[in-house]
């Protein structure tokens, strides 16, 4: 992969799919006297990757994202794509070789959505019919009906349709590099949420380099394959991926920064299937209850649960319930199923406004796997705290 | 015809000069009918020049400076002192350098005309919102292209605005012409000794007509070039 100075009109192919991205003690200063915007920044972004940086006001994160695209010129040391200084190129050809989404979004509002999406492959001089059916392409990647968007303006458009059409118009030129500050900023948590899942989705697709500005640390947890966390005067107090942010702040400013509840967000990140699950005796309908009974005995959790043939859950029956020769058919008490998928805080959410004791987990047939309780989670944070604790901190 | 319009009075005779000519008030040439619509095409021309002139000159300025950002108080506070100096005093002014005709009252009506288009280009662009030219550079834009094809047509309302403003003005104004030894429908305001009292009438009711002609005409140009995109956003 190598970085294309110039446009090449043949196909999307000629660009790279995405680009690594070095700040080198990249450092802006506007005023000597002061503090610097960005301090010696120095972080490496692989390729394919999304790099949030998050801080409060004055930490200089947008000054930094815009420091790429020379939409502010460095003081000092450099930034590099793809191993090619952004000091070398021409502002403008590069702006358009990197994909900028902003929070107001900044759509044009004397154009269609169509024209505006069209922007970038325009001014690269793209002939009209490629351009066009770019155009289409994104507005069915956005979710967006092409017949009825197309020549539509901006001001007919809902806030999550102008978030995505802006998003499209940031990629349209397949650009191996994304700058996005806070772009899902101005938006009612609800169509975030959305947009934010929509957003992971179309980069399992693209795979592009991304450089997110949030000043919220549970959006930059969500998004980030690495977080850097900058503190006031642009110094980069940690950079890390999300689960060792919450595992092991550098100091006392991060682990203020992301907050009391890191335990409540790293439950976030965890899958249930990752949790160890107790295992429970299964039993069908008609089999001897003599053998479920023995089962139960050395099992951790003092139920069996009655399952179909296909060896789906159907419900929870107590020792007294297989007093018999044989297990009887059910019904069994209700059971609250869990996927494996699920992260571990929705899953905790669920058993605690149930208010059951155990969640029995399944996998995507629906098959048993196990059962989660409020204790297994406890323990899972316990290790996982310790494995933590003898990590390596930077 | 002349008997419902004398049943208007002064008013019906001045409607009438404009109609029928007559024998002027000092005797000897004809005045009114064909005559006056030779004074209405001088008064359009004049104002034409005067008013594309302005045009060429004041909106590439008014660009440029909104678009920079910088001398915003230069454009402001010149079309301020502009709109002080009373275009009577400017005509007698440039006397002394381009005589009396044509091109004195011309300049004169330049002058006039260019506050209001510079200011409402200025502030047309000025107004532009900041993030949307800050997408439009972070998109690989020129700084004339952010111009041409932001900047601008969303100013192009205001912008035309002002036009309209200067073009009422103008023609207005260029009731002075006379004044300057150059022909225009003030020639029967200014010269009573000529066109009398209904000559006086029947210019005053034509220059009049022709501003709010213009006016309406311009303000129907303001919608045709509002883009259709901002037409929706006033209206939600």
């Amino acid at each position: 992969m190598t970085a294309s100075a110039t446009a090449h009109p043949e196909g999307p192919s000629a660009f790279p799919q995405a680009a690594a991205l070095s700040f080198r003690e990249a450092t802006k200063v506007y005023d000597p006297a002061a503090e610097p915007a960005v301090d010696r920044l120095s972080l490496e972004v692989p390729a394919g990757e999304i790099c949030v940086l998050v801080g409060p006001s004055g930490s200089g994160k947008t000054t930094a994202m815009r420091l790429v695209n020379r939409m502010i010129e460095l003081t000092s040391g450099d930034i590099l794509l793809d191993g090619v200084s952004v000091r070398e190129r021409e502002p403008a050809e590069l702006r358009r070789h990197i994909g900028y989404a902003i929070q107001q979004i900044g759509l044009f509002p004397h154009r269609t959505v169509a024209e505006n999406i069209a922007t970038v492959p325009r001014l690269l001089g793209w002939p009209e019919d490629r351009i066009r059916a770019r155009v289409e392409e994104l507005l069915a990647i956005i979710d967006l009906d092409p017949e009825e968007m197309r020549h539509r303006y901006p001001a007919q458009l809902s806030g999550g349709q102008r978030q995505r059409v802006g998003v499209a118009r940031a990629i349209a030129a397949d650009p191996p590099l994304l700058l996005m500050d806070e772009p899902f900023g101005a938006i009612d948590p609800i169509t975030r949420e959305r947009l934010q899942n929509e957003f992971l989705r179309l980069q399992r697709e693209i795979r592009k380099t991304v450089v997110f500005v949030t000043h919220d640390i549970d959006e930059a947890i969500k998004m980030g394959d690495r977080i850097a966390v900058l503190r006031a005067g642009g110094v980069l107090a940690q950079y890390a991926p999300p689960e060792q942010l919450l595992l092991a702040p550098a100091d006392d400013f991060v682990a203020d920064f992301v907050g009391a509840d890191r335990g409540l967000k790293r439950l976030a990140l965890e899958r249930v299937r990752d949790v160890r699950l107790w295992h429970a005796p299964a039993v069908r309908a008609g089999a001897p209850a003599a053998a479920a009974r023995d089962e139960l005995e050395r099992a951790e959790v003092g139920y069996a649960l009655l399952v179909d043939d296909a060896g789906r859950p159907r419900g929870w029956l107590a020792p007294a319930d297989l007093g018999g020769d044989a297990v009887p058919a059910g019904p069994g008490s209700p059971v609250l199923l869990i996927d494996r998928a699920d992260t571990v805080r929705d899953a905790l959410s669920r058993l605690l406004q149930e208010e059951v004791a155990y969640g029995v987990v399944v996998d995507d047939d629906g098959v048993l796997d196990g059962v989660l309780s409020i204790e297994l989670i406890e323990d899972f944070l316990r290790a996982e705290g310790r494995r933590a604790a003898e990590a390596p901190v930077r | 015809m002349s008997l419902p319009l004398a049943a208007l009075g002064e008013f019906g005779d001045a409607v009438q000069f404009l109609f029928q000519s007559r024998e002027s008030q000092a005797g000897g040439a004809e005045v009114g009918g064909a005559q006056i619509w030779g004074l209405v095409l001088d008064h359009l021309r004049l104002s034409a020049v005067a008013l594309l002139a302005a045009i060429a000159v004041a909106v590439p300025a008014g660009l440029v400076l909104g678009h920079t950002g910088r001398f915003g108080f230069l454009a402001i506070n010149l079309s301020n002192v502009g709109r002080a100096v009373p275009t009577l005093a400017l005509v007698a002014f440039l006397v002394a350098f381009l005589g009396v005709g044509f091109w004195n009252v011309t300049f004169a009506l330049v002058l006039l005309a260019i506050p209001p288009i510079l200011t409402n280009t200025y502030t047309g662009v000025r107004q532009v919102d900041p993030e949307m030219v800050d997408a439009a550079r972070g998109q690989g834009m020129t700084g004339a292209q952010v111009l041409g094809r932001v900047e601008l047509p969303l100013a192009l309302p205001l912008l035309t605005d002002g036009v309209r403003i200067s073009t009422v003005n103008v023609i207005a104004t260029a009731t002075l012409a006379p004044l300057a030894g150059a022909s225009s429908l003030g020639d029967p305001i200014v010269s009573f000794g000529v066109y009398g009292d209904t000559g006086r009438l029947a210019g005053s009711l034509l220059v009049a007509a022709l501003a709010i002609g213009a006016d309406a005409g311009i303000a129907a140009l303001r919608r045709a070039l509002t883009p259709r995109g901002l037409r929706l956003t006033a209206s939600t």
